[in-house]
This record gives C-alpha cells, structure tokens and sequence, in this order.
C-alpha cells in the first residue's frame, strides 16, 4: 500500500471521516486536564508572577503557527511535483487554522509584554516575523479566494507558500539568529537544563498534545470540506454543459 | 476556586478568553460548513444513484 493512495479523494474521505472525532475528542480532553492543570494548579513564577499561567496558550499557539506553515509547505511542495488535488486542498484548508494560531500567539504575546516589558509591542526580530508571518497566512488566504481557476490558484499559493517559509524559519530561529530582542530564548529545548520546570513544563506538554491533536482534527475536516466544494463546483459545470 | 491572578488577572484572563473564542469560533465554524456540504453532496449523490 502506498500514501499516495490517499491522494484520491475518495479515498482520503474515507479514511478520515472515522479519525476525525477522535481527534476532537482527544484534542478537547488533553485541552481540558491541560489548561486546567496550568491556570488551577501551577504556582505563580517568581519571574512572572501569574503571567506565566498565559504560557499554557502562547507556547503552544505559537508552535502551531510555524508547524501549520511547515505543513502547507510539504502539501504544496507534494502539489507542485506530484500534482495530487487533496495537497493543495489540505494546505487550503491548514492556512485559517494557522493563521488563527498566530494571531493567538500574538494577541497573547501582546498582553504578557505589556506588564513584563511595558509595551504592548517591540519591533524585536521574533514578534516581527510573527507579524510577517501573520500577514503571509493573510495573502496567502485572498490569493485563493481572488482566483477562479483552482488549480490556478493552487500554483500561485504554493509559490507564496515557499517565500513565506523564510518567515517561519524566520520565526522559529529569529531568537537564535538576534539576541538583541526583548523576546527570551525557546521555552521548548530537547535539552533538559534549558526547559522549564517542570511544575510548568507537564501541564505544557499536555496542551501542547491537545494543540496538535486539534489542528489535525480541523485540517482533516477542512480538506474534507475543500474537496466536497470542488466536486460540486465540477458537478455544476457538467450540469451547465448538459444544459447548453 | 479562582486561583490569586493578583494584579495580572486581566492580562491572564484575556489572554485565556481571547484564545478559547477564537478556537471554538474556528471550530464552529469549520464544524458547520463541513456538515453543510457534506449533506448537500449526500443529497446530489443520492440523487445520481436514484
């Protein structure tokens, strides 16, 4: 059996109308212990005071919003080489999703700088290519609403969608490249020195699985629904061609 | 049991307010459009094979 088997439509409907309240339910349940577990029961930082409980939605709505982008660039690189209609249409239907987690992350990161730096906003490197990245999800979403022609349409985007990955690259590493920001270091590290504690770093962990397990639920049921629009757009021009 | 926010409750709370509208409002969203053309395609394709 081979993945591009899910690259048929029909196929694809299949296999993940079953996963999708899974996903919902795994995604509400891990959101739930979650935030609860970090709004209710962690203490306040000595750092942070009870700003650090606005943790448990920044890190992870940022971290989907550079993943959502990563995403779209696979499913675009997949529709530019293999030319396999569900890609475009997944990376369609990812782009809302990430760019509402960026716009959490940025909302969010907003209202934690004010008490903690005394602005609501710094032209510092990470929150600047957050707020490109943000205007990328933007275009890329009006260039597949201003374009008629699907596949058209799924050309350009995957273009704009290979230039906006330098901001998401930009984004992730922007604390590594500049240490001139007011934004700290990763919160997140494979190393175990550099994390946070983990009076903090559990209840993390959990959201940032209810996190991932949402954006999956969504992107599945949005290219669901992408797919559908496309096959009663082509049913409506075989019906007008029957008619003329 | 409200846990002591202190002089941060506001920033805290909004944070946590804005996130969770925003995401059930995506979720709502995305939830309704898909079971709407879902039923519509039920509907043609019923229509086809009938």
């Amino acid at each position: 059996m081979s993945i591009w088997e899910y690259a048929n439509p029909k196929k694809f409907i299949a296999t993940t109308t079953p996963v999708i309240p899974w996903a919902f339910g795994g995604a509400m349940l891990c959101l739930l212990v979650g935030l609860v577990w970090g709004f209710f029961l962690t203490p306040q930082a000595d750092r942070f005071g009870s700003t650090v409980k606005i943790i448990y939605v920044h890190v992870p709505s940022a971290m989907m919003a550079i993943n959502a982008w990563a995403m779209m660039l696979v499913a675009s690189l997949i529709w530019l080489i293999r030319r396999h209609h569900v890609s475009a249409l997944a990376a369609k239907a990812a782009a809302p999703v990430g760019m509402t987690m960026t716009l959490i992350a940025l909302f969010t990161g907003a209202v934690w700088g004010q008490p903690m730096w005394g602005t609501w906003w710094a032209w510092d490197p990470r929150l600047t290519s957050f707020l490109i990245l943000f205007l990328f999800y933007l275009g890329y979403i009006a260039l597949w609403e201003a374009i008629p022609d699907p596949d058209q349409a799924a050309d350009l985007t995957s273009v704009l969608c290979l230039v906006g990955s330098v901001f998401a690259i930009l984004s992730r590493y922007a604390v590594l490249f500049w240490n001139q920001g007011l934004h700290q270091g990763a919160t997140l590290s494979l190393d175990a020195k550099e994390n946070i504690s983990d009076v903090y770093w559990f209840p993390l962990l959990v959201c940032l699985a209810g996190f991932i397990l949402l954006f999956v639920a969504l992107v599945l049921m949005r290219t669901g629904t992408e797919i559908r629009v496309r096959r009663l757009r082509a049913l409506e021009r075989q019906a007008q061609r029957a008619l003329a | 049991m409200m846990p002591e926010l202190g002089k941060y409750a506001v920033t805290v709370l909004s944070a946590y307010g804005v996130t969770l509208v925003l995401l059930l409002g995506l979720t709502g969203l995305s939830w309704r459009r898909w079971r709407r053309l879902k039923a519509e395609m039920d509907r043609i394709e019923r229509g086809r094979d009938g």
